[in-house]
């Protein structure tokens, strides 16, 4: 089983950490991973901003890159959410295109997705003894359909416990250029992810997303909170690199 | 209405700043959501019923012009009059015109979204003649000088029984009550006399029934029953796109809009008025008229955003979206706040009056999801989004940024170079504290965040060095 991973521009950017674990993870459950070396940005920036011709480039070009996998998998609900629920907006007028977007679309998975339904990875590598809370990011819950996935890993990782904090699957204010436009508003819903992170009393809020750990992680941390940490999904069940 | 869509950035800042107004909003916001929750459970199959309302409503859109037609048939023979008011102007030249041919001094009225449009009630007043507000929320806001709704369905849904309580005792020169009970028989014996004193009502219309020329009016306060039936006139105003083909579809319309809406199987009242008082009848207006407004709906019709028409006005969009909840319907600017407001507003008054509104979207899908009529709303905002883009509307530092975005992202090997520096120096920015407090040109995201500092090198260029070549 040929897995092409496409790891987002900001994983890739920020936190290629969790791209190896992401890695790791395919592999430990009998994935064969490949990384298309030339992959860059799903085009979503600019297709939520209404670059729609930026974004049908960059969309073209990560159906030729991974339509020859037998799935494409990522670290985050909102580019495979991307891939899977949007391209055929955008290729709406060429049917060649919107045909191979198509048949993309349909072996396009999330990370927990892939490997708790697909994959069924029974044993986990990671280990971590902390309470965590998990924040339901917008295109994982509603795009891509991952809610149970992701608690059914964490709940077999060793040591850890998990709690359910209020409005779990409340948009954290991120938005992609949304942040930076719209800023006063979006720290105010990032606040209040905060204070729910807070109430529950988890160790660590754990996510799929990279705009939400920015986020949310860059709210803590103003918020003068520095211990409580932000993890994404892929580094917990994989565990610290060895 | 006046427009202030153009400043909502400032509207939304002092709204956020303003401590009572964000009480009112936690108060109003859970109670939304777990009684619409509680109420879907009622339903057999919730997505099945949302799915029927969805294609009742794009039935009617798709032959709008035929089902206008017919409905305009069936309410001709039942003796009343169909007028339609092209623009928002055409409304309230039409309600002075009935007024006038009847005699009519004082008209009450129940509550109608659409009339805020064409700022009816200041016109009626302007014209000398007498208007009073029966929804207790307009009604409120009425003795508060005219004061904008927040919300489509509870237009005083922003205030606190304080504030109300405080309204009541300067407009009406009583003793200031405090119980909701009080207040509500305060105005209430307010009202009842202006019901048995107007020769005119006007009343909104949420939906127009075409094959029997009828207007549904949903109500909890029973203020519409009375405002329709008790003046020899009646004057129902609504767009022209709340036509719906059959009583039947009307039926399983109603099992979603209360649920959606307050979170209620029935509101306390439906009427469904149909025609004028025959002879030997006793309940009914003697004059009956309907005004349907097309006020940019049929452009809207022709366009990308047709399917907003389907809305059925619950709110369920709006007390659901966390910029709403947090942020307040006033932020808005215009008459339809909330997501839906960002696809209508703009579409109505301009996209240009509007330019903030579709962008001030996480586009966090809780109103796709939520809408009983399955209106994508995310999508309609994005292509409100792609209007601006395409008719350079957004600032030129926005368009450069995101046009050198793609251009870079399509040429991997410098766009490989150009993160690798990146990350470096973002990295090097961080310091021990692994943080940055400012970035340039992104004020927005450090004024109230710090920015988490990248690890340091690329994923590419690290997996690359791990791989056997």
């Amino acid at each position: 089983m040929r897995v092409g991973l496409f790891v987002t521009c900001l994983v890739d950017l920020m936190r290629p950490s969790i791209g190896f674990a992401t890695v790791r993870l395919l592999e430990a459950g009998g994935a064969e991973v490949y990384v298309p070396p030339m992959q860059t940005c799903c085009g979503q920036p600019g297709y939520n901003s209404g670059d729609r011709a930026g974004a049908r480039t960059l969309a073209a070009k990560v159906v030729a890159e991974f339509e020859g996998c037998d799935y494409l998998v990522s670290p985050s609900g909102s580019c495979s959410g991307m891939i899977k629920t949007h391209y055929a907006d955008l290729f709406r007028d060429d049917p060649e295109l919107l045909e191979r977007a198509g048949a993309l679309a349909a072996k396009t998975h999330e990370l927990t997705d892939f490997l708790e339904d697909v994959l069924k990875l029974d044993t986990l590598p990671g280990s971590l003894a902390a309470t965590v809370t998990y924040h339901d990011s917008c295109a994982g819950l509603r795009e891509m359909g991952v809610k149970r996935q992701p608690r059914a890993l964490l709940s077999r990782v060793r040591g850890l416990k998990l709690v359910e904090m209020t409005e779990c699957e409340t948009c954290c204010g991120f938005g992609g250029t949304f942040a930076v436009k719209f800023g006063e508003i979006s720290t105010r819903l990032a606040d209040n992810k905060c204070q729910h992170i807070a109430a529950s009393g988890a160790d660590a809020v754990v996510l799929g997303d990279l705009g939400c750990m920015l986020n949310i992680e860059g709210r803590l941390r103003r918020r003068g909170d520095m211990k409580t940490r932000v993890l994404h999904v892929a580094e917990v069940l994989a565990g610290e690199q060895s | 209405m006046q427009i202030a869509s153009m400043h909502f950035k400032e509207r939304a800042h002092a709204n956020m700043a303003n401590a009572e107004l964000q009480r009112n909003l936690q108060k109003i916001k859970g109670k939304f959501v777990a009684k619409r929750r509680a109420s879907l459970a009622e339903l057999d199959d919730f997505e099945a019923t949302r799915e029927t309302g969805r294609a009742i409503r794009q039935r009617a859109l798709d032959d709008l012009d035929v089902w206008l037609e017919i409905f305009e048939r069936n309410a001709t023979a039942r003796g009343a009059t169909v007028l339609w008011a092209e623009t928002p102007a055409e409304i309230n030249a039409h309600v002075l015109d009935i007024a006038r041919r009847h005699g009519a001094r004082k008209i009450i009225k129940s509550k109608s979204m659409v009339s805020e449009e064409s700022e009816l009630d200041r016109a009626i007043e302007a014209a000398g003649l007498t208007v009073i507000e029966t929804d207790l929320g307009e009604y409120i806001l009425q003795i508060n000088d005219y004061e904008p709704p927040s919300h489509i369905i509870g237009p005083a849904l922003h205030k606190s029984k304080e504030e109300v309580a405080d309204l009541f005792a300067k407009a009406h020169a009583t003793p200031r009550k405090t119980e909701i009970n009080e207040l509500c028989l305060e105005a209430r014996g307010v009202l009842r006399q202006h019901y048995l004193t107007s020769e005119m009502g006007i009343s909104g219309g949420n939906f127009f029934v075409a094959e029997t020329g009828s207007v549904v009016v949903v109500t909890n306060e029973g203020n519409a029953t009375l405002t329709t039936t008790l003046p020899r006139v009646h004057v129902a105003i609504s767009g022209i796109e709340k036509i719906v083909p059959t009583l039947e579809d009307v039926a399983t319309l109603m099992r979603l809009l209360p649920r959606s809406a307050t979170g209620q199987s029935i509101s306390n009242y439906v009427d469904i008025l149909t025609g004028v008082k025959g002879e030997g009848e006793f309940h009914g207006a003697e004059h009956m008229y309907f005004i349907l407004v097309d006020a940019g709906r049929s452009a809207v019709l022709g366009g990308e955003l047709r399917e907003a028409l389907r809305c059925i006005r619950c709110g369920a969009c709006m007390n659901h979206c966390p910029v709403y909840q947090n942020i307040g319907g006033h932020s808005y600017g215009w008459v339809y706040p909330g997501p839906i407001g960002s696809i209508l507003t703009p579409s109505y008054i301009g996209i240009e009056n509007a330019l903030d509104l579709p962008q001030a979207a996480t586009l966090c899908n809780q109103c796709g999801v939520v809408c009983p009529v399955k209106i994508p709303l995310p999508d309609l905002l994005r292509k409100l989004r792609e209007q601006e883009f395409e008719l350079r509307l957004r600032p030129w530092t926005e368009r450069f940024g995101l046009r050198a975005w793609s251009w870079l992202a399509a040429r991997p090997g410098l766009y490989a170079m150009a993160t690798r520096i990146g990350a470096r120096v973002l990295s090097w920015m961080g310091g021990n504290e692994k943080l940055l407090h400012k970035l340039p040109l992104a004020g927005g995201w450090t004024d109230g965040r710090d920015m988490p500092a990248p690890e340091g090198r690329t994923f590419r260029s690290l997996y690359a060095g791990k791989v056997p070549k």
